[in-house]
């Protein structure tokens, strides 16, 4: 299986060891085998690969991550898990113990909501639910969980359940001696006309180095409309790529926020399959950087069929030195007339030393549809500065006020109220200074 | 309380004040008059702060203090206000937010305790009444959106809230119809008293038939060039600029 080292990406042994050395056993065992394959011949992409050109995530990796096994679930109690809670925010509460569903810790269902791990699927459900699409080019980093991942979760709701409040998805990551990579799977469906949010939470329990590596499979019902509203506040040395791919059928709408704040290198894949007509994806997104982290969103939406969706924007507020990376692909199938698709990513630089790589990407085979994007980076406005310095306004105040107001944009989105207030709480915390 | 003394500024390495002097005393109002380009808007720049323009010569105390010593936000905290030409829109940060934030900066260095939300919107709807100003312009983002004539109004507004000891109007005038300009030459005036002092900046004497000014002064290629009383600005407006001009140009010779 020497071939994952033919794109001269130098794999270390440990690698090798645990994903390649032996023949994969268990209920996953086809679908590890098969991906296996797939990763062999595609390799993990190096900086030379166009999607992962500015994120040079396989090296870091490589070079920081010694044993890839994986984590095993740890100790924890539900008195450390509190400090991880949204303070204001009431939820169901599914906790992730370096991936796997950790029953003690979590919360009950509501009626209409069942949760069971993968493992308990037959061999039929499995192969539906989780084989990797064909036909479709899957990030070698999913196809990586797909050989990798211990178990998972499926996360079912019948049609018509309206929740009242938000399923949390808190996961916690801790490296230990079986290893500093998790691979958390999470496969959620919904029924018809069901109205769900979730949050999804990472929480580094040390400042450890660790490897996340999720992978997230959403099927909305019809006429439904889910919320997935993310934060990304992890230790110093985190890598984290996430994939998640979400099939948006006909008169249903899927919007995910992503608040991204710290982690040594973070790479996000969202996809949104507009499969039909009168359905809306929505793609919101704050990355505030500072210090080396790295931030890098790629987005994907594909409408296929007339009348449909899409609205999308992220900003980013970029210091010290560190870096994000925004790229996002609109795709308007010839059969989908009448799109509407709007992309905007807009971005500050506040030092000479932080980067921003933007890149927005429409492929579009209709011929009748509304399209726009648009992408900007500028520093603070000068202008606007010194207007509210001269009303007294501290000069650090002021600066905050500005930057807040960008990035209250986005966070104006968040439908959740307690969460958009917790989110409104990190930002300022971030951008300091004081308001009012 | 003010006192400009052989005041130069430049900006990128060109000159444009070139040795002002200026006396303000408590109550008085002063007009600052003179052809396009002479200076007018540098100096009042240069008096809130903006960092653009490097003084090299010259002193400017205000209340006994070194008004170049300070920064923007410290000269406004003393009490000097600055009526923008053109007020700056800020997307996203709220009319209310932002003036209450300015209000309790500007209270906590003068040692006063900050307005909570009620003493704050009282205040907001005794001062409204002053300029005319809508609500529902201070529910929107600051300026953004404002007409001309609403954006000056505005300056005002927040000059009522502010309650400046000097306050420098540039070119509030200018884009406004007369009925806007009534309104806010009435704002300014009910405003002064005989501690506050105000510096009109203008381009053409009719402000100053609604704010009567104690002096005018005329500038012209960085410096006064001729001082008056308001029949000063009448003239001016009869005659036009041209003739202070020749003046420079046949004292020069």
């Amino acid at each position: 299986m020497s071939a994952v080292t033919k794109k001269e990406i130098s794999v270390s042994s440990s690698f090798m060891d645990t994903y390649f050395g032996h023949k994969p056993t268990g209920p996953f065992a086809s679908l590890r085998e098969n991906a296996a394959k797939e990763l062999a011949q595609k390799g993990l992409p190096s900086t030379k690969d166009e999607e992962y050109k500015f994120t040079p995530i396989t090296k870091k990796i490589e070079s920081s991550i010694t044993n890839f096994g994986h984590a095993m679930p740890t100790n924890v109690t539900i008195s450390d898990l509190k400090t991880h809670f949204i303070p204001g925010v009431d939820t169901y509460t599914l906790v992730f113990n370096n991936g796997i569903l950790d029953k003690e810790l979590s919360g009950d269902l509501p009626d209409g909501v069942s949760a069971r791990p993968l493992s308990s699927l037959s061999e039929e459900e499995l192969t539906e639910k989780i084989a990797l699409a064909e036909n479709k080019e899957t990030d070698p980093y999913a196809t990586l969980n797909q050989l990798a991942f211990q178990d998972g979760l499926f996360l079912e709701i019948r049609d018509k359940a309206i929740l009242d409040k938000p399923i949390l998805l808190l996961h916690l990551i801790k490296a230990d001696n079986h290893g500093q990579t998790i691979h958390p799977r999470l496969i959620i469906e919904t029924g018809k006309f069901v109205e769900a949010t979730f949050i999804q939470l990472v929480a580094s329990l040390d400042e450890q180095i660790t490897f996340l590596n999720g992978l997230e499979n959403v099927k909305v019902g019809e006429g439904s409309h889910i919320h997935h509203l993310k934060i990304q506040d992890e230790g110093k040395q985190a890598l984290e790529v996430s994939n998640m791919v979400v099939d948006v059928p006909k008169d249903a709408t899927f919007t995910s926020f992503v608040l991204s704040l710290q982690g040594q290198m973070i790479r996000n894949n969202l996809t949104l399959n507009l499969l039909d007509s009168n359905c809306e994806g929505n793609m919101f997104g704050i990355y505030l950087t500072n210090g080396q982290t790295h931030v890098d969103n790629h987005t994907n939406v594909d409408h296929t069929k007339p009348h449909s969706e899409s609205n999308e924007l992220y900003k980013g507020i970029l210091t010290d030195k560190s870096r994000g990376v925004f790229n996002g692909k609109i795709f308007v199938r010839q059969d989908a007339q009448k799109t509407n698709a709007f992309q905007q990513n807009n971005n500050i630089l506040l030092s000479e030393d932080a980067i921003i790589n933007t890149k927005p990407q429409l492929e579009i085979w209709a011929d009748d549809v509304k399209c726009s994007h648009g992408c900007t980076t500028g520093q603070l406005d000068e202008e606007a500065l010194f207007y509210l310095r001269t009303r007294g306004i501290s000069k650090e105040n002021a600066k905050a006020l500005l930057l807040y107001a960008f990035a209250g944009e986005v966070l104006e989105k968040i439908n959740h109220e307690t969460f958009r207030e917790y989110c409104v709480q990190l930002v300022q915390q971030r951008l300091g200074g004081q308001n009012g | 309380m003010l006192t400009i003394k052989n005041l130069h500024a430049s900006i990128e390495g060109t000159p444009i004040l070139r040795g002002i002097n200026l006396e303000v005393k408590p109550g008085e109002v002063h007009a600052i008059m003179g052809p396009n380009g002479s200076g007018k808007s540098t100096l009042a720049s240069v008096l809130a702060g903006r960092e653009e323009y490097e003084v090299t010569q010259g002193e400017v105390t205000f209340k006994g203090k070194d008004l170049l010593e300070l920064n923007p936000e410290e000269r406004a905290r003393e009490g000097v206000f600055l009526a923008f030409q053109y007020p700056v829109e800020i997307p996203g940060v709220s009319s209310t937010n932002f003036l209450r934030t300015a209000v309790n900066q500007v209270r906590e260095y003068r040692g006063q305790e900050p307005l909570d939300a009620v003493k704050f919107l009282s205040l907001m709807k005794e001062k409204m009444k002053l300029v005319e100003i809508d609500q529902k312009l201070l529910s929107r983002s600051l300026n953004e959106g404002f007409s001309g004539g609403e954006k000056k109004r505005n300056e005002i507004f927040q000059m009522a809230i502010l309650e400046p000891t000097l306050s420098i109007l540039d070119e509030t005038d200018s884009g406004l119809d007369i009925d806007a300009l009534k309104v806010v030459a009435n704002g300014v005036n009910q405003l002064k008293s005989a501690e506050k002092s105000t510096i009109v900046v203008t381009h053409y004497q009719r402000l100053l038939d609604y704010i009567i000014p104690d002096f005018v002064h005329v500038l012209f290629e960085g410096r006064i060039v001729k001082s008056g009383d308001k029949n000063l600005a009448m003239e001016l407006e009869e005659k036009g600029y041209d003739w202070i001009k020749e003046e420079v140009a046949n004292t020069a010779v």
